[in-house]
């Protein structure tokens, strides 16, 4: 059921302010939000300052400088930094995004950042994403074929194989799904949009052999019909994808096998 | 507190098999509509301004009363599934089920109603 409110123990309040840099003519300010689950308060927004001389041009250089130098506590995921492994999605200056290819320049102002929207928080800037996995799983990613495997390789003609570009490049970082006001209100049965960008590049693969069964499984109100064409997925994909055109190109086949 | 693995979670009942005739539907008459209200405007308002024998006689021609009876009946159904959805989307359990039998039995009473207005004014 749709909320209008936040829970009462989970309204942000103003957190702690940490003292500016000494000396540095050249500050920022960032506002990031912090909970912890094991000290019972509420979610709370800290306030840091950085020395922008000292600090990298990224968002995510500066959330490592923070906890480097500042706040140790500071808890976020990351691994690659060049938006290839998508662990460091989070809510930067109101848009879902990677933290690590994210420009600082790109941000008028203080810098707001939160973790994903709509998914609970394990601690910090980390979502659970473990629904969404889970979704991912369930439409099967990988190459399902009932024809004896051939003895070298499954074949694809060049112009098949270009029908996957624009969807294989998805790192499954959640910005897509999490940025989806569908997925908010029904997550829970909405496969969002980037469970159905990886169903539709599987659909369209031209080795795979379940393309019927892959359809048939995506035949229903919620899982995929919960698209309302909004459009925040294809707005805010850091890689430039458009889940949204997925899942126009799903809807148009099931419509395509039934007339 | 149920000890549901994630994938579990993730397939629910599994696929209820429909979704695409309704996803179809909605396609046919918002096209449909895209005739009939410019029409149905028209229409309806060359038949606006006259006495009460005139309006009468005006609903009594085939195309006015065709024009009419399809616009609205096509607009109802198509409201009607556009509420459905808009319940499924933000209302869920009971009340979800009850809103929903509510908009389809006011839906279906509002088409009735306007059938028999217009054969009453054009028979």
């Amino acid at each position: 059921m749709v909320e209008f409110a936040l829970p009462k123990n989970s309204k942000i309040t103003t957190g702690k302010t940490w003292p500016k840099p000494e000396g540095a003519t050249n500050v920022r300010k960032f506002q990031i939000y912090r909970w912890n689950p094991d000290d019972g308060k509420n979610p709370q927004v800290d306030t840091y300052f950085l020395d922008m001389d000292k600090c990298g041009p990224m968002v995510l250089d500066a959330l490592i400088k923070i906890k480097n130098e500042i706040d140790p506590t500071l808890t976020f995921r990351r691994s690659c930094r060049e938006g290839i492994c998508g662990s460091c999605a989070m809510n930067v200056d109101g848009i879902n995004t990677l933290a690590c290819i994210y420009g600082l320049d790109e941000i008028v102002g203080d810098v707001k950042i939160y973790p994903l929207p709509h998914m609970p928080v394990v601690k910090d800037l980390i979502p659970d994403l473990t629904h969404f996995y889970a979704q991912h799983a369930s439409i099967m990613p990988w190459l399902e074929t009932k024809t004896n495997r051939p003895a070298k390789e499954w074949k694809q003609s060049i112009e098949d194989r270009k029908k996957l570009d624009g969807l294989y490049e998805c790192v499954m970082c959640a910005s897509c799904s999490t940025s989806c006001p569908s997925y908010w209100w029904n997550g829970d049965r909405y496969l969002g949009p980037a469970a159905l960008l990886h169903a539709y590049r599987w659909i369209i693969d031209s080795r795979d052999e379940a393309t019927g069964e892959r359809l048939d499984d995506l035949e229903d109100p919620f899982k995929l019909y919960r698209c309302h064409t909004i459009m925040n997925c294809a707005k805010t994909c850091p890689k430039g994808l458009n889940p949204a055109k997925a899942i126009a190109n799903i809807k148009k086949m099931m419509v395509e096998r039934t007339l | 507190m149920r000890y549901l693995t994630d994938r579990k979670r993730a397939q629910g009942m599994g696929s209820a098999g429909h979704g695409t005739h309704h996803h179809w539907q909605m396609i046919v008459s918002s096209i449909a509509l895209v005739v009939l209200v410019p029409l149905f405007v028209f229409v309806f308002g060359a038949g606006l301004g006259g006495s009460y024998e005139e309006v009468l006689a005006y609903f009594s021609r085939p195309f006015p009363a065709i024009v009419t009876g399809l616009a609205l009946v096509v607009g109802i159904l198509h409201l009607m599934h556009e509420i459905q959805v808009a319940i499924e989307d933000y209302v869920h359990g009971l009340a979800e089920k009850l809103a929903l039998v509510g908009v389809q039995a006011l839906s279906y009473v509002m088409i009735a109603m306007v059938l028999f207005a217009l054969v009453k004014l054009a028979l």
